[in-house]
């Protein structure tokens, strides 16, 4: 019983993580039918701008904040201007593709230009454990389950209650209409993908002192992150918390109790299900169809 | 639409293409050849995959894995000493059958969603590949995989098996030319193009989507038959989603949606490296560089670009033309 209540734990936490990055790629899709297949590649590289920061002698929480003002400015900004703008009116699909590209070029540079080797990365959280119900959980990973939950909270609360944040909705829901409205709508996209930047920058600072910083580790989190946006509703903030959450737990429980061989095959058994029995996610609705 | 001349000089290249892909090979030495028997294989995976990406508009990132299950169904059934013929039907057989049972509750919803059900099988397939090792051979593959004989002639020797390569990339290539040619390749030209009108003409959209993406994984089991025998050695990591990813931007830079397209991509793909030797790494991040910008110039690739190129020139002839033709009309 211990044992489930550890392994519920970690899933809860590596879940929240996985919420956290799937939020910000159900955004941008949602905003700008924008399918960011970098997204692992986004939450791998603040880290390395924090390093970098760090090697230049900047305390944690300034590096840090270098770490979130350029993610800021180039994976919501710069990522904006440069690619998606441009290639938006060709469609879905190459722009899908286009990202591809991007996030072997995210990859190939941090390997070349700052290592191959996987680099520590520091925590504020103490590496020590805590004991909850007889259980020995460590400070970090409840550290990031706590702060990522809090982020995610607070987007919710912000995109339901402000007035920015409702503009933001229905310039995602209708952009003409909110147009018509007098809604600065390219404006509000911008603001997503800026959020979507934020959002990275502190999925970044709270995996990496767990896995350490390395040029690969978007993979299995950009993967896992697609899976729960579609789990969870592909076009619902909620949905990604719900997926996140979900697929964390299942990936812990599956790979203890099942097979830790195929733990990284756990998300597709998850995807094929959901898609076969709740199609449109566990708590998505149907989108419309344009002709 | 191309004029006359074009399409003129467009068959002599054509054929002068062929005449070299004919006799290069007797003056190539073993790396040449490699290379050439390389190109070929990709040739064929990356017609698969333009099938499904360029002509029933669904983007795959598992091709790589469906090279990897023909590879690994061709050198299981050849080193248990069965003829290659019936080791290229399994791994057609056995990767259409995946293709089918990926893409049908993927293509159920909606059409992205292939693009995640392949990228997680192609993490699927790779752990099947190291952990079954009763199967599989696990981390260390499986070595000696044997080169097929051809009515007692032996392709052992890299020359014959650069033209056996040849041969099958001419066979899929007439293949495929008939295929879209046919009233089903219509029909997958239909639903790229619009997909609710495809729908509303009774083109049952669901079920040929399916079947361009499940002939286009067959492919990708094809092109692995082919290279385990050339490479000899089948291991897991040859299989990963950057092969995958590697034959995705091969269709998008040749021009997915153009019968060419795989070709002239697969070249690139196989030579730049040669190429760019001296630039190592940064090779790689040139190349998403350039793939990127291609990208927002041209979706539809270099062929893309020459088709709009050549329609734009068609076009400024024809007001030319018109101009000149204008005076005469409302002369004396």
């Amino acid at each position: 019983m211990a044992n489930f209540v550890a392994l519920l734990i970690a899933g809860l936490s590596t879940g929240a993580l996985y919420a956290l990055v799937a939020v910000g790629f159900t955004l941008m899709w949602q905003t700008s039918q924008t399918i960011n297949f970098a997204q692992g590649e986004f939450v791998m590289l603040p880290a390395f701008f924090m390093l970098a920061a760090m090697n230049r002698g900047a305390p944690y929480w300034l590096a840090l904040a270098v770490g979130v003002a350029l993610s800021l400015a180039i994976l919501g900004l710069a990522f904006k201007r440069l690619l998606v703008d441009p290639m938006l009116r060709h469609g879905v699909l190459p722009l899908a593709i286009a990202t591809m590209a991007l996030s072997s070029f995210l990859k190939e540079s941090v390997k070349t230009f700052y290592s191959a080797e996987a680099s520590p990365f520091p925590s504020p959280a103490p590496s020590s454990d805590l004991k909850v119900l007889g259980v020995a959980v460590s400070w970090q990973s409840l550290a990031g389950l706590i702060a990522a939950l809090l982020a995610v909270t607070f987007l919710q609360l912000g995109l339901s209650r402000t007035r920015i944040g409702r503009q933001m909705q229905a310039a995602a829901q209708n952009p003409t209409v909110a147009q018509i409205l007098g809604l600065p709508v390219e404006r509000l996209i911008l603001y997503a993908f800026l959020l979507n930047a934020a959002l990275v920058a502190l999925a970044s600072a709270l995996v990496s002192p767990i896995y350490l910083a390395k040029f690969s580790n978007g993979e299995t989190l950009g993967q896992a992150a697609f899976i729960a946006a579609i789990v969870g509703g592909f076009n619902q903030v909620r949905g990604a918390v719900v997926g996140g959450l979900l697929l964390g737990v299942v990936e812990n429980l599956g790979a203890a109790y099942i097979s830790d061989a195929y733990r990284d095959a756990i998300p597709l058994f998850v995807l094929v299900v959901v898609i076969l029995f709740r199609p449109n996610g566990l708590v998505g609705r149907a989108e419309e169809r344009t002709v | 639409m191309i004029g006359g001349a074009q399409s003129r000089i467009a068959a002599a290249a054509g054929l002068a293409a062929v005449a070299t892909l004919i006799v290069a090979p007797l003056f190539l030495r073993r790396y040449g050849l490699y290379l050439v028997s390389d190109w070929a294989v990709m040739t064929i995976a990356a017609m698969g995959l333009n099938l499904t990406l360029g002509y029933a508009g669904q983007v795959s990132l598992a091709q790589g894995a469906f090279v990897g299950v023909g590879a690994y169904s061709a050198a299981i059934l050849t080193t248990h000493g069965w003829p290659f013929a019936a080791a290229m039907a399994l791994a057609l057989a056995v990767s259409f059958a995946v293709g089918w049972a990926l893409g049908y509750p993927a293509l159920r919803v909606r059409h992205h969603y292939l693009a995640f059900v392949t990228l997680a099988f192609s993490t699927l397939a790779f752990l099947v590949f190291r952990n079954e090792a009763w199967l599989t051979g696990g981390v260390e593959g499986i070595d000696g995989v044997p080169r097929p004989s051809l009515f007692g002639w032996s392709m052992r020797p890299p020359l014959a098996y650069a033209y056996f390569c040849l041969a099958a990339l001419a066979f899929v290539a007439a293949a495929m030319a008939w295929l879209i040619r046919s009233p089903w390749g219509r029909s997958f030209l239909a639903l790229r193009e619009n997909p609710l009108r495809a729908q509303s003409l009774g083109v049952d959209t669901r079920r040929y989507t399916l079947l361009a993406f499940a002939i286009g994984s067959a492919l990708g089991g094809a092109a692995g038959a082919l290279y385990a025998p050339l490479v000899g050695l089948v291991e897991p990591p040859a299989f990963t989603l950057a092969l995958s990813l590697n034959l995705l931007m091969m269709v998008i830079v040749g021009g997915s949606g153009y019968f060419l397209g795989p070709f002239l991509g697969a070249l690139i793909a196989v030579m730049a490296p040669e190429w760019l030797r001296a630039w190592e790494n940064y090779y790689l991040i040139l190349y998403a560089v350039l793939v990127m910008g291609l990208l927002v110039v041209s979706p539809t690739g270099i062929l893309g670009l020459i088709d709009r190129y050549a329609l734009h020139r068609a076009a400024a002839e024809a007001s030319a033309a018109r101009a000149a033709l204008k005076p005469s009309i409302e002369g004396p």
